[in-house]
């Protein structure tokens, strides 16, 4: 490298500081000389990503002698990769966190075999979930009535992005309503899955609430598309209700109830609902590893109380994150357990499910 | 009509949302970024946007592409200096520049050569970027109307370009993007997650290998060996000279040549794929053929100068065409930049459809910045032309070690593991062997780039026209046979058909003398191989996973048939045949001062350090015994320039807070940042 360039590196890197404000989280001042290290599973563009770069400068405010806190990426395997490194950590200084999603509970709830990390022996420190709303084009959505009675006599395409990862919830969901729906399988993200829907070969889609909030309410307003329905949010009393970001649409349950052949109770049901929790109301969680004493876990639960206990914390994380409860302390641990209660029953009602009409085998 | 004026609010709006003096002075950034990557032989636009692309991350959308769009658009200027004195191509997209502006600079007409060349370059970067407003206007109401199968053949329609990068042994070519296409299907399979030639037991390649590693290996590592091997002395360089306004004058003279010319940049620019390795070359034989006069071509034309550099300007503008309106890189560089778009802001930004339709302004800004890059660049080039000429004259020896200083660590940046520095020696290793055997790198770079959008598109558009073809056949060829996509099948053909015609008089990397039998025969061999070993790997994924080997099967089956069809050749021809083309064989080979593998060796040595003391301990004795053994200067410069490379490269680290490569060392005790 040259001088020239060197130089303009040097302009770049002052201007970028003061016009950008991308100040590096080095920046701070570290009066205990720490670094905590937050890796996320997943690349720098997912939602885990947002999430983690949110609360990140958060948490380094509210931790006691203001440590620096670093989001790392460690993408791979639909996140068992980074999940699989986190479970050979050990506790030693506290300064190592770990971020899950609903992608990395999934595979560990369904017995994958290249998963080599247990839930269990990690220290939840905060839980914070998200929404998802499924939608039709305004043509299909006439025939939608609240109940996905008429919708049964047409063949729908939805852009599938993996069967046993999150989009087992609609897949389940649709196969429930009784829908004949035909999965384009292997597409790449569910971004891939909204344009297929914007240029007309896929013909039923669903985004989580901060994808769709942003790409397609805009169309929902100008009438192209038409939401159906939500699969809601968990209630105080564990039951499904109305998600608090779109209180107008009705849930799955709800669009369940009035369709003839759906039922509310039963094993489908229980195995939609085991996984949808599992799934979406805690939908990422933030780990300590194994064997971190008590002592740092409060204090860690203690700075995220901190945190969502600022006065200006619902309305900043309404605009990034969406309007949903965050867990912090005791309270992501009972979201965590609630997550990972897949009943016997329900896990083999999916396996079964996924082998019959997908052909896909855990083995 | 009612498009252009539905199109004037959002280029007016453009307009205005790039003046403002942050992303002017970005745009300013990147430009003097861009025209130092250029300057230096060897680095070229994928180098110079894997440098930036770690500090994209969260940047400002308009202000991130002010950098890269500043940086990609003047390249093709700067790289005219080493052109022009050296001999020696500043970056790929000016090879051909070399042959008339080298010796006219020996006549010392060094400063009318670049003063027509700096004249043309921006003329063509103009044009390029007129051409892609227009292009925008016209193909935005088609384009949003493409399906899976438009994008497919648009992405096939990239790959047939293969035929015209191949040059004289066209097979080669072939088999050289079959194994890009191999290397690319490396890792986790896209659909049911299958390992394709990789293992858990070797995480490193279940992710597959990224393209700022290969875009390095293969193109940037081989150039700067061959230069560190040469290590011209600074005596042959010669001066500037004057005839700073003959230059111009020639380039008015001659400005129809220089308009068709960046009309031939704009569409090979235009095709997926193909980017900037041939533009040069195409636009070089019109100037030949256009030209009554041909005995000075050679010796010192300046119409063989005016015409690559109208051409290797426009060509961006024409590359930007795919990238902005598919989301289908047009080169390399072209899918880095896509890569780093999706790290701006919060990742708004998606180029193809989305951004035709979500954000036209940002889409124009885009070819504001381009146009005005274009004009920064060159009045910096006129400017500062005697620092810049300055910087040609210092020895490669002593930039050498920074380069791959920062390759490193730019390599380093996209997997945060050792094993990234280890793909990048391999990458490349294999890089300069088909450097040697004159296999087509081009050809190689496009088969990888493009065969994830190939793959993907062929799934999801075989899956739905085989759903619409169970509904009835009217319904599955409405899909498939589309008028556009006939459109583009007919154009596949027709440019096959050329380009294989044309591929004959196109030498992408100049002429490469032919030797003995043996190496290239070994070479062949390694590559089938590496094809069989492809094939019965990804052929052995069981049954219910079968969709992620499709794609990789097929291409191993098609190349593996290429690649023994070479070998026959090579069993039935002579050994002066263009069949057996080695580099080492030729003159270039009694240029080099240095052995190839012990220059190699060098940086497997700093390699090797790294695993065992980490990067940094590595690095600092690197520095000082290059500088003292193989630069041979002073002591005094050898411990100011290690640390100058230290020092730089520690506050990199620091600013985009990244951790060095580990060794063994660091396994064993906790040492202090940078050490640890």
């Amino acid at each position: 490298m040259n001088r020239v360039s060197r130089v303009a590196v040097g302009i770049g890197v002052a201007a970028s500081m003061m016009t950008a404000g991308i100040v590096p989280a080095t920046a701070e001042v570290d009066f205990s000389g720490q670094t905590i290290e937050w890796t996320i599973p997943f690349s720098e563009t997912g939602g885990s990503a947002k999430w983690a770069n949110f609360f990140a400068p958060l948490l380094s405010e509210a931790m006691p002698g203001n440590p620096n806190v670093v989001v790392k990426f460690m993408p791979g395997a639909g996140s068992t990769k980074g999940a699989n490194w986190f479970q050979e950590q050990k506790h030693t200084d506290g300064t190592v966190m770990f971020g899950s999603s609903g992608s990395t509970q999934f595979p560990y709830l369904l017995g994958d075999p290249r998963v080599r990390y247990e839930y269990n022996d990690w220290n939840p420190v905060m839980a914070s979930g998200t929404g998802g709303v499924a939608y039709l084009n305004a043509e299909d959505a006439s025939l939608f009535d609240g109940s996905a009675n008429q919708l049964k006599g047409k063949t729908f395409i939805y852009g599938n992005q993996r069967i046993t990862g999150l989009d087992l919830i609609p897949a389940l969901a649709f196969n429930m309503l009784g829908m004949d729906v035909e999965h384009v399988m292997g597409i790449k993200g569910r971004g891939d899955g909204r344009k297929m829907m914007e240029a007309g070969e896929s013909t039923v889609d669903y985004q989580t609430s901060s994808s769709y909030l942003s790409a397609v309410a805009p169309r929902a307003e100008a009438g192209e598309v038409v939401p159906i329905m939500t699969w809601g949010a968990l209630g105080a009393d564990g039951s499904i209700v109305r998600d608090p970001t779109f209180p107008d649409i009705p849930t799955f349950k709800e669009v369940c109830e009035a369709t003839d052949g759906c039922a509310t109770s039963g094993d489908a049901w229980e195995a939609w609902k085991g996984f949808f929790i599992a799934g979406f109301p805690s939908q990422k969680i933030a780990f300590l590893p194994a064997g971190t004493p008590q002592d740092v876990i409060d204090t860690y639960a203690t700075a995220f109380a901190k945190i969502t206990n600022r006065s200006d914390f619902a309305e900043i994380s309404a605009k990034r994150l969406g309007k949903y409860p965050v867990f912090v302390g005791a309270d992501s641990k009972t979201a965590l357990d609630g997550a990972l209660q897949i009943s016997d029953s329900a896990r083999s009602y999916v396996t079964g499910w996924l082998m019959d009409d997908f052909g896909v085998s855990l083995k | 009509m009612q498009v252009f004026i539905e199109a004037i609010p959002a280029l007016i709006e453009a307009w205005g949302l790039i003046l403002s003096p942050a992303v002017l002075s970005y745009l300013l950034l990147g430009v003097v970024m861009g025209l130092a990557i250029g300057v230096f032989p060897g680095l070229g636009g994928i180098a110079g946007l894997s440098l930036i692309l770690p500090f994209m991350f969260g940047l400002d959308p308009l202000i991130g592409l002010a950098l890269m769009i500043g940086m990609v658009a003047v390249v093709p200027t700067s790289d005219t200096f080493a052109s022009v004195l050296m001999g020696i191509p500043g970056s790929s997209a000016s090879q051909a520049t070399v042959l008339d502006g080298f010796p006219l600079a020996k006549h010392g007409q060094a400063a009318r050569a670049l003063s027509a060349a700096f004249a043309s370059s921006l003329f063509g970067g103009l044009v390029g970027a007129a051409f892609l407003t227009f292009f925008i206007l016209i193909a935005r109401p088609i384009v949003l109307e493409f399906k899976s199968p438009e994008l497919l053949m648009v992405s096939i329609f990239g790959l047939s370009m293969v035929g015209i990068l191949a040059g004289r042994v066209a097979l080669k070519g072939f088999v050289a993007a079959g194994a890009g296409m191999l290397v690319a299907s490396i890792g986790e399979g896209p659909f049911n997650g299958e390992l394709r030639m990789s293992s858990y037991d070797y995480p490193y390649f279940v992710d597959g290998l990224k393209l700022v590693i290969v875009g390095l290996g293969i193109f940037a590592i081989p150039e700067i060996i061959t230069l560190l091997r040469k290590d011209q002395a600074i005596a042959d360089r010669p001066v500037l000279g004057a005839g700073w306004l003959t230059g111009v004058r020639d380039w008015w003279q001659n400005k129809w040549l220089s308009m068709r010319c960046a009309i031939i940049g704009v569409v090979v620019g235009v095709i997926p794929g193909l980017g900037g390795s041939v533009v040069d070359w195409i636009a070089y034989g019109h100037a030949v053929q256009s030209t009554k006069e041909k005995k000075d071509f050679g010796a010192g034309e300046i119409r063989g100068v005016i015409g690559p550099e109208s051409s290797n300007n426009a060509k961006e503008g024409g590359g930007l065409v795919p990238t902005l309106l598919f989301g289908i890189p047009g080169s390399g560089s072209m899918a880095i930049f896509i890569g780093a778009l999706a790290l701006l802001g919060s990742g708004e930004l998606e180029v193809g459809q989305t951004m035709l339709k979500n954000n036209l302004n940002y889409t124009y800004a885009i070819v504001w910045m381009l146009g005005l890059a274009n004009v920064f660049g060159t009045v910096l080039c006129i400017a500062l032309s005697g620092t810049i000429a300055k910087l040609t004259n210092i020895r490669f020896a002593l930039i050498a070690p920074f380069i791959f200083m920062i390759i490193a660590f730019a390599a380093f940046q996209s997997g945060q593991d050792l094993m990234d520095l280890v793909a990048l020696f391999a990458m490349g290793l294999i890089g300069i062997l088909m450097r040697r055997f004159d296999w087509s790198r081009p050809a190689f770079l496009i088969g990888f780039v493009l065969a994830n959008p190939v793959e993907n598109y062929t799934n999801n558009a075989t899956q739905i026209a085989g759903i619409r073809f169970n509904r009835g056949l009217e319904a599955g060829f409405e899909y498939i046979a589309s008028p556009i996509n006939i459109t583009l099948v007919v154009i596949t053909v027709i440019s096959v058909v050329v380009g294989l015609r044309q591929a004959q008089n196109i030498r992408a990397e100049g002429k490469v003398a032919s030797g003995g039998k043996r190496a290239p025969l070994m070479f062949l061999l390694a590559m089938i191989g590496f094809i069989v070993y492809a094939l019965i790997d990804t052929a052995s994924i069981p049954g219910y996973a079968f969709v992620d080997a499709i794609f990789p099967v097929f291409v191993a089956s098609v190349s593996l048939v290429a690649a023994l069809v070479l070998l026959v050749q090579m069993m039935l021809k002579p050994e002066t045949d263009d069949v057996f083309a080695d580099r080492e064989a030729g003159d270039e080979a009694k240029e080099m001062r240095f052995g190839l593998w012990r220059t190699l060796a060098w940086f497997a040595g700093l390699l090797l350090a790294t695993s065992l003391f980490g990067f940094m301990i590595a690095l600092t004795g690197f520095l000082l015994l290059f500088f003292h053994l193989r630069a041979c200067v002073n002591p005094f410069r050898t411990i100011t320039l290690s640390a100058l490379g230290i020092l730089f490269i520690m506050f990199m680290a620091w600013l985009l807070n990244r951790d060095f490569p580990q060794g063994l060392l660091q396994t064993m005790t906790t040492l202090p940042w940078p050490l640890g």
